[in-house]
């Protein structure tokens, strides 16, 4: 299989990063990744990615939790296992509100944290190539995949615009 | 750089037509009313607390975000500051309540028999209750001085005491208005059900005020738009705005409901009496009360877009707006009058009301720049955007 081959450079601040991410795409260098250690303000704006679907996951979730957390209720106490709490009726709203809100939490919570580690390649068994280690910690890096002879070109362009530890990664795909 | 606001003599005469019409209005209602005295003090209640509880928690976002030392309602934040300033204003209103406190709190005159309120009557009584509103009313006032003033003056000097000060006072503010939050909510508003009580109500009422102070800073947001000022407020801090709109509506939602649950559960008779009377004789406003208050501005906000949209916005705090009104009315009408009542008394008092809140605000506002041009994070407030 062939190899494939990543410019990277690093960069201390967050605000230097969105400034170089600007000058990079203004000569056209196409940026296949940026990694920080947390979200960082304005950077999807400038990378111009597409809205995450992940709150539509979130919300059709949640409203199955909300229906499947009333419906349930509803079935027990009323069908399969009716019990008289302190003389209340058997069909009693008021007392499936905490639990209905509850599996709406966690179904909402499921399809977010799943959905988010399915998307974007991560969880157990994820096999990622690591390029710095210091992304989780205080680094802010560019990534850049280089074709055919690239290689010289993006590694200037990241030096021209400030980059600090620009090196190479063969990564096997 | 930043528009002054003017207060046009065009807006002031709007205003003040709107204060006539809601005076006469207002004398007509007392005129038919003249028999049942009582539904003229709810009225004076209800109005004098909705807009100096409003004027009171939109100077607590200001102070919370003081304290938090957020950047972002730098550009907003002479909105609710001048808002505040209506504070010593409507403690004038809640003075009047003193006056007719006999038709309103079933604790002024207690039979010889009930010893419930007997048990009470070294709290509720007219004299600690008349020295606790007016205790109420100079404190408030006299923080929202305080801190507007420091505010003001830091358009003067770029001296960074004028912030740590502000926060100092910021941090005695939000120590005393947790308590006299909380005991105002129980001696303007619990109280009218005199057996009654909930260790929640405090916080229910403060989360209704505040939720409708938010949607006031957004009204007024819109109309000074409208005019033509704070065209410097983007869509980032719209969405902040309707964060807080959305996330306070669902908190007074779970607030109301953890009330409602512990009293329906446990069903003891003369806690489970507050609710009886208002799910018998209140039945479609008690429920109506929650939809809007709860379901409207949750459907609407939910998705992100909306938040961002001025007209969206604007729709879901007109609603919060009018809804938090019905739910203090909710809360007073029952225990001080007994049945639901609605005409030109309501109307007009409202209206009232509202014109000499509206007036005194852009009084206030109108009194300095639109933005606090020297507080230390106000370019920061332009410098960030939401994550999507």
């Amino acid at each position: 299989m062939k190899n494939k081959t990543y410019v990277s450079g690093y960069f201390p601040d967050d605000k230097d990063l969105i400034i170089a991410i600007k000058e990079l795409q203004e000569k056209n260098v196409d940026i296949t990744d940026v990694r920080t250690p947390f979200p960082v303000h304005g950077l999807d704006k400038v990378l111009k990615m597409r809205r995450s679907r992940l709150p539509r996951a979130g919300f059709i979730a949640g409203t199955i939790g909300a229906v499947i957390g009333f419906g349930f209720q509803a079935w027990v106490f009323t069908e399969a296992w009716p019990l008289n709490f302190g003389g209340k009726p058997y069909l009693s709203v008021p007392s499936f509100v905490p639990v209905t809100f509850e599996l709406t939490v966690l179904f909402a919570a499921f399809a977010l944290v799943f959905g988010f580690l399915l998307r974007s390649h991560l969880g157990p068994g994820a096999d990622n190539h690591i390029f710095d280690e210091e992304v989780t910690n205080d680094r802010f890096q560019i990534l850049l995949e280089a074709k055919d002879g690239q290689v010289d070109s993006l590694q200037e362009s990241l030096q021209s615009v400030g980059a600090l530890g620009v090196q190479l990664h063969e990564v096997k795909s | 750089m930043y528009k002054s606001f003017e207060f046009t003599q065009k807006l002031k005469t709007f205003l003040i037509a709107l204060m006539v019409i809601g005076a006469v209005l207002t004398i007509a209602g007392v005129f038919l009313n003249l028999d049942h005295t009582h539904r003229i003090w709810a009225n004076v209640l209800l109005n004098g607390f909705y807009f100096t509880a409003i004027a009171m928690s939109a100077f607590f976002f200001v102070v919370v975000h003081i304290l938090g030392e957020s950047g972002w309602h730098t550009t907003i934040q002479r909105i609710p500051e001048a808002m505040g300033q209506y504070v010593p204003f409507g403690g004038v209103i809640m003075l009047l309540v003193l006056v007719g406190m006999h038709d309103i709190y079933h604790w002024t005159h207690i039979d010889p028999d009930d010893t419930v309120l007997l048990g009470k009557a070294p709290f509720l009584n007219p004299l600690f209750f008349s020295v606790r509103t007016v205790v109420y009313i100079l404190v408030w006032t006299l923080l929202v001085r305080k801190i507007r003033k420091l505010s003001l003056a830091s358009d003067e000097s770029t001296d960074i005491k004028l912030f740590t000060r502000s926060r100092n006072w910021a941090g005695i503010f939000i120590v005393l208005f947790a308590i006299t939050s909380s005991t105002s909510a129980w001696d303007w508003i619990m109280s009218i059900d005199s057996h009654w009580y909930s260790t929640l109500f405090g916080w229910y009422i403060f989360v209704s005020t505040f939720v409708a102070a938010v949607s006031v800073i957004i009204i007024l947001l819109f109309v000074l738009r409208r005019m033509g000022y704070m065209d410097h407020v983007n869509d980032e801090h719209m969405h902040d705005l309707g964060k807080y709109l959305f996330g306070f509506s669902i908190f007074w939602m779970y607030l109301w409901i953890s009330q409602y649950l512990l009293i329906w559960y446990s069903n003891i008779p003369e806690e489970t009496i507050y609710y009886v009377t208002r799910q018998n004789d209140f039945e479609l406003i008690f429920w109506a009360n929650v939809i809007i208050n709860f379901l409207a501005p949750f459907l609407i906000l939910m998705p992100r877009g909306t938040k961002r949209k001025m007209n969206w916005l604007l729709i879901a705090a007109i609603i919060v707006f009018v809804g938090h009104w019905i739910d203090m009315y909710v809360a007073i009408w029952p225990g001080a009058i007994g049945h639901a009542e609605f005409g030109v008394l309501e109307i007009g008092m409202t209206i009232l009301v509202a014109g000499i809140f509206l007036f005194l605000f852009f009084k206030q506002f109108a009194k300095a720049p639109v933005v606090p041009e020297n507080h230390p994070y106000f370019k920061e407030s332009f410098d960030y955007d939401n994550i999507r």
